[in-house]
């Protein structure tokens, strides 16, 4: 589903050279629930960038469903995230001018559906996140925790395989966040994978399998003391 | 797609009303300035009789002092000698020609409160009405006999035919000039070739004459002209006998040839004209004619004058600055939207559609300049007839039409996209990844 062989990132600056990701290989099957945690700095969201397709590794291979991307050009790789990934951001990341509504619209627009495809979509996922009545709202209007259900209901519209989350539950308070997690963990069971990057360890926890990272290599993969226990009977 | 971006854009425009005001007038400040001289460049170069201009030449035949010429470096006269212009008028070489010059004329009209007053004329052979496509509102020309006989026939303009009959139709009415009796054949419609082309030695942008008379009749009662003479020898004594009999020019020739054939033909007619002169001890210089088409004879005229074509790159050069200080203000808003580029660009823009979304949105910005730039335009133009009032020319000059307006407007959003080029390309070519951090 997702193989990273042996990748690195590397940030070159006139003076300075850094090592974002360092022979980092990873595994990730298909409807998994993935949490990375790891201090600042260790390359969690770099890890997160090029499994997303925001940036690319310096060196490495990595195949998302089989296809090998690192050769890819700018169209493929936009079109590849467009249809296979969908993103959720700390900050929501929402368009403040548009509402609800286009906000969902917007990778919609890119992947050519038709107007009533689209709205259709929007419909759908706008109800899965419990924000059907809120469509016409704009972002300034709704609270953190509802801000947060529209960047998931824009993520799901084009029903990726993959959701990559990045702190997704950041900038919440605890009831809000428990209640992105449960949809996320609603969305997993219907068979999207997710990779999750947190600080938190209890939010890892609900995850199938957790990956510590730090100064760019993963440094422990395990399904969490819960999940193994359950798992070993 | 376009529908999409189109909203997009304007949804942008909305939120950062400032800026793009601000772009907004940077590009319709350049396009009003830019324009306001352009289009008096353009109506001053252009092509005042486009659908015969390659037909109707000039003629200049070189009569001039052997000691120096009329022009330099080495150009004949601007006008010819009577004696010319009605040698090569009988010759009739050409398909149509025309001789002609200026008078001034005192016109009586009826009724014992009106007061006479003056009035500029043209004094020309028939030919001139059929040659320069001039539209008539009522009758016609005068007919060959009356250019045999030198009878008192008049063509009117349009302004003066309201004013001494009310706009009414003249043709056969009497009008009384210089203490004689004309007879109106017709009235000519609203006619105002820019530049005036068939005298430019009168002005190029002066006003089209009152009336027009036969050349034989203004003649024969010995009317001199109003517009330049040029003489290299002393004028000989014995009044107009002696005047129309030297080597003065002050007259104009035109002659209409249909193609290139009849252009060297006429231009050999012209040669052998000069040899056959210099036979009888005139023409002392070599042989030096010249035979130029509407625009070659404005173009040699430089009737566009060094300080409107200075003017011209120089309002250039502003809208140049203009177009400058808007890519700063573009580069300034799409590096505070480089959050929404990444954005875009995280849920699947490809470069190329967050590219055309921008340059779209750089269009609207750049339409409104140019909607806003033309009203600047126009309110140079007052500007102008503001500050020149009085010439009459300037009426002419101060005119927007269509093809400016949408030069304008076209000028504008091209302005605007060339401005947009560099910040757009620059922002889609960074790794989205980065972007999003400034989200």
């Amino acid at each position: 589903m997702l193989s990273m062989q042996n990748l690195s990132k590397i940030y070159r600056t006139e003076t300075v050279e850094t090592h974002a990701l360092r022979d980092f290989s990873l595994e990730v099957a298909e409807g998994e629930f993935v949490a990375v945690t790891g201090p600042s700095g260790s390359g969690k969201s770099t890890f997160l960038n090029i499994a997303g397709l925001l940036e690319e590794a310096s060196r490495g291979r990595y195949e998302l469903d089989g296809r090998d991307v690192s050769q890819l050009d700018d169209r493929a790789r936009s079109r590849l995230r467009n249809e296979k990934i969908g993103f959720i951001f700390q900050s929501f990341n929402l368009i403040p001018e548009l509402d609800v509504f286009d906000n969902v619209d917007v990778p919609l627009r890119y992947r050519g559906f038709g107007a009533k495809e689209r709205s259709e979509r929007i419909a759908r996922v706008l109800d899965v996140v419990g924000l059907g009545s809120r469509r016409k709202h704009l972002p300034a209007q709704l609270s953190g925790g509802q801000q947060q259900r529209v960047a998931i209901a824009r993520a799901l519209a084009g029903e990726p395989r993959f959701l990559l989350a990045d702190e997704p539950t950041g900038n919440l308070d605890s009831q809000m966040a428990g209640s992105v997690m449960d949809l996320l963990a609603e969305i997993n069971a219907k068979g999207t994978t997710i990779i999750m990057v947190t600080h938190e360890p209890a939010l890892a926890s609900r995850a199938d399998r957790n990956i510590h990272v730090r100064d760019g290599q993963i440094v422990e993969d395990q399904a969490p003391l819960g999940l193994a226990a359950a798992a070993g009977g | 797609m376009l529908r999409y971006y189109l909203k997009l854009g304007v949804l942008s425009i909305r939120q950062n009303p400032v800026l793009s005001s601000l772009m907004t007038l940077a590009i319709a400040i350049g396009i009003g300035a830019c324009m306001t001289i352009v289009t008096v460049h353009y109506v001053m170069s252009g092509d005042p009789i486009p659908q015969k201009s390659s037909q109707l030449h000039y003629v200049q035949l070189d009569s001039w002092d052997p000691n120096s010429p009329a022009n330099e470096p080495n150009d004949p006269p601007d006008q010819v000698t009577y004696l010319d212009a009605t040698a090569l008028l009988a010759a009739g070489e050409a398909r149509r020609q025309a001789v002609m010059y200026r008078s001034s004329w005192v016109i009586q009209p009826e009724g014992d409160d009106a007061r006479p007053f003056e009035a500029d004329a043209r004094s020309t052979s028939r030919d001139f009405f059929a040659m320069f496509d001039v539209p008539f509102l009522y009758g016609g020309p005068w007919d060959r006999l009356a250019d045999d006989n030198a009878e008192p026939v008049v063509v009117l303009g349009r302004e003066l035919n309201e004013q001494l009959f009310g706009g009414e139709n003249p043709v056969g009415r009497q009008l009384r000039m210089n203490g004689e009796l004309w007879r109106v054949t017709g009235v000519i419609d609203d006619w105002m070739p820019v530049p005036k082309f068939y005298d430019v030695t009168t002005g190029a942008f002066n006003d089209v004459e009152a009336l027009f008379l036969p050349f034989t009749t203004t003649i024969a009662r010995e009317v001199y002209n109003s517009g330049n003479t040029n003489c290299w020898k002393p004028v000989p004594e014995g009044g107009w006998e002696a005047f129309v009999n030297s080597e003065c020019v002050w007259m104009q020739f035109w002659v209409e040839l249909e193609d290139r054939a009849a252009r060297d033909a006429y231009m050999a007619f012209l040669d052998g004209y000069v040899e056959s002169q210099k036979a009888l001890g005139r023409f002392p210089r070599p042989l030096n004619n010249r035979l130029r088409n509407v625009n070659e004879h404005l173009a040699y005229q430089e009737v566009v004058d060094d300080s409107v074509n200075i003017m011209l790159v120089l309002a250039v050069l502003f809208l140049v600055v203009c177009l400058l200080n808007t890519v700063g203000l573009l580069l300034a808003k799409v590096t505070r939207r480089s959050g929404d580029i990444g954005l875009r660009r995280a849920l699947g823009a490809s470069r190329r559609a967050v590219f055309t979304q921008y340059i779209i949105e750089a269009g609207l910005i750049g339409l409104s300049g140019g909607v806003l730039g033309v009203l600047l335009t126009w309110c140079g133009m007052q500007g102008i007839r503001v500050l020149y009032r009085g010439l009459d020319f300037i009426d002419k000059l101060a005119r927007m039409d269509w093809v400016m307006v949408g030069a304008a407007v076209a000028l504008a959003i091209v302005s605007a996209l060339a401005a947009a080029f560099y910040p757009t390309w620059r922002a889609c070519a960074i790794q989205p990844a980065s972007q999003l951090k400034t989200l």
